[in-house]
């Protein structure tokens, strides 16, 4: 039996379906990411998994005990919120020990686990300062401490570093992921930000619209993609459409060039029009001797990005983009030149589903 | 440019004028009991008057029973419609808004229908019945102001937000509403306390109806048999009315200044 079981959850306001057919084990430790675009039901799965929205069906088990229909208070949960959500009335050794507080432990009980948490989260001499004099990252680590403080069964955290900026989200999240490593806590981290859930997560939940689209470590949703959704919202990916000439063989035609796969693409009928992707790192540039696949184009947008130069080589009616290493002693291609880009068969995803011409 | 500030120093003048001029006067006529010679006589016999110290601490200590009571309708109403049930607003706004439009008179002639000596709930049967009545009905004149005050507090902050981090920390609802909510809007109930105070202390419609010896009645006592010392009370009530809005400036620069940011 997993630690946090979320068995079959379905949610809707009104006639509008919002999460359905959610399925989820989680074991004790596993740090998960909930990824998605926003409406996906990312956060509402959160909330409901915390207690702040009653689920239409389906059940919530935590370590065996059912709280589906349980108030937030009696689930021993512990959430961190986008807007950091600390009681502006109380410092912050106030905010980390209010937990234990309502709980009535002993004074010198929470003196104890407070300074615990501020060493936990590298602020051990702010406990007497207010959240209004503290900055956006610090913030967001005394409602991480506050929320650990109780010493929950589960972490909830909803886009905790959305409302920071990019320097200090990267330094937080390692953070973030560390202190959930040391102390073991079963965790689950809403995100839209692909970087943050690929680099934190144990296992990634792609969401779209209501549903789960992928469940896989972060390796397997990157180059393994199921569906068309989660190969184009998880990194950058060059869609080709074209149409199949060897169904069994995994041969497609992009642009009247043929390239194959690794597989064969599945109920497909020769003629049919199919899409296939490819990522931009898989593909090289002129280089291409030792590659399966080649295909010849022209440059049509070369950026210049300082380490990164990102090349467009347009066929007709479709383009890849690919991305080279800058090299000082070679100096990038011209817009308008011939160009011919490769790729190994392995790298080429077939994506699900038979299209309309 | 110059024209309009011109008119605006113009407009600003005239109003002053039209505010203070009285007032001045007023002031200027409560030094004269004293024939001869400007002299704070009137305010020394009317501060000696033993009534005016009964009637005043009757109206203070009601007053603060008032503001007790209404900070305890009004910041669970506020904080409820502000969290679960947003589209009553409209209607509790309009509710809180009937005050202000039927007369203090007519509402004291309701009371005294409903609860005279001879109804189901005989209020008005004996003093401390009456004051109490008094109390409920100075709550309602208050409502507005009061609910105002505290829904402006409330919109100030997350209240949805801290309350589920209340809740998630194994708050429940009176944890939350004293330990969380009420600490963080404890300016704008201030506010609401010092608006009530002013109103009750000077308010005679409804204390002279229900025959209680409040401050209001015992102004229009006074000034219906003497001459400077009415001039005097007027003075008093107006610097009482100042202080309350001045101690309501003073807690909210105050907070503002305190107020951190979360967002």
């Amino acid at each position: 039996m997993a630690f946090l079981e979320i068995d079959n959850l379905r949610k809707a306001f009104g006639a509008q379906t919002v999460v359905q057919n959610f399925d989820l084990p989680v074991e004790r430790g596993e740090f998960i990411s909930f990824l998605g675009p926003s409406g996906c039901g990312k956060t509402t799965t959160l909330r409901m998994v915390a207690g702040f929205e009653t689920p239409s069906s389906g059940a919530i088990r935590i370590d065996g005990r059912e709280v589906t229909r349980l108030r937030p208070n009696q689930r021993n949960v512990g959430m961190v919120f986008q807007s950091y959500a600390l009681f502006p009335n109380m410092t912050v050794a106030g905010n980390v020990g209010f937990g234990l507080r309502v709980a009535n432990r002993p004074t010198a009980e929470i003196a104890a686990r407070v300074e615990e948490m501020l060493k936990l989260i590298k602020l051990p001499a702010l406990g007497g300062r207010y959240p209004y004099q503290l900055s956006g990252g610090q913030q967001q680590r005394v409602a991480l401490a506050r929320a650990l403080a109780i010493k929950p069964q589960v972490l909830l955290l909803d886009e905790p570093l959305s409302a920071l900026d990019a320097k200090i989200r990267v330094a937080l999240r390692e953070e973030i992921r560390n202190v959930q490593r040391n102390l073991g806590i079963t965790t689950i981290y809403v995100t839209h930000d692909q970087e943050e859930a690929l680099s934190m997560s144990d296992r990634i939940v792609v969401m779209n619209e209501g549903r789960i689209e992928q469940i896989g470590t972060p390796f397997e949703i990157y180059n393994f993609p199921r569906t068309r959704f989660v190969a184009s919202f998880v990194g950058t990916l060059n869609i080709l459409r074209g149409r199949v000439t060897d169904p069994a063989g995994g041969r497609i035609a992009i642009d009247d060039q043929e390239i194959s796969a690794a597989r064969g693409i599945v109920d497909a009928q020769a003629g049919e029009t199919r899409s296939v992707a490819l990522r931009p790192e898989a593909v090289s540039l002129d280089d291409v001797d030792g590659a399966h696949n080649k295909m010849q184009g022209t440059i049509e947008e070369v950026s210049f990005l300082g380490a990164i130069v990102r090349i467009r080589v347009r066929f007709r009616e479709n383009a890849i983009s690919l991305d080279t290493f800058n090299d000082p002693g070679i100096a990038p291609p011209q817009r308008g030149q011939p160009a011919t880009v490769g790729f190994a068969r392995e790298d080429l995803l077939v994506l699900e589903g038979a299209e309309t011409s | 440019m110059k024209r309009s500030r011109i008119g605006s120093w113009i407009a600003i003048v005239v109003g002053a004028l039209y505010f203070l001029v009285p007032l001045i006067g007023t002031f200027e006529f409560s030094l004269r009991l004293r024939r001869g010679e400007y002299s704070f006589e009137a305010y020394e016999i009317v501060l000696a008057d033993p009534r005016f110290q009964a009637s005043f601490l009757y109206s203070t200590v009601l007053a603060l029973a008032t503001i007790v009571v209404g900070v305890l309708l009004v910041l669970p109403t506020a904080y409820w419609i502000q969290l679960r049930l947003p589209r009553l607003r409209p209607i509790v706004e309009f509710i809180t808004l009937l005050p202000l439009v039927i007369p203090a008179i007519v509402l004291v002639f309701g009371y005294l229908r409903i609860y005279n000596s001879s109804s189901w709930l005989p209020l008005t049967g004996s003093e401390r019945t009456t004051d109490l009545l008094l109390m409920c009905s100075y709550v309602t004149l208050a409502l507005p102001y009061m609910y105002r005050a505290i829904e402006t507090g409330l919109r100030a902050i997350d209240v949805r937000t801290l309350t589920e981090a209340a809740e998630s920390l194994g708050a429940n609802w009176p944890t939350i509403m004293f330990r969380v909510i009420f600490p963080n809007v404890r300016v704008a109930v201030l506010s609401g306390a010092f608006l009530t105070f002013a109103i009750v202390i000077g308010e005679f419609t409804m204390a002279s109806l229900l025959d209680r010896p409040a401050f209001g009645p015992y102004l229009q006592l006074i000034g219906a048999n003497r001459a400077y010392e009415p001039a005097a009370l007027a003075i008093i009530a107006f610097i009482v009315t100042w202080a309350c809005m001045g101690l309501i400036q003073v807690f909210g620069r105050g907070a503002r200044g305190s107020t951190p940011d979360t967002r």
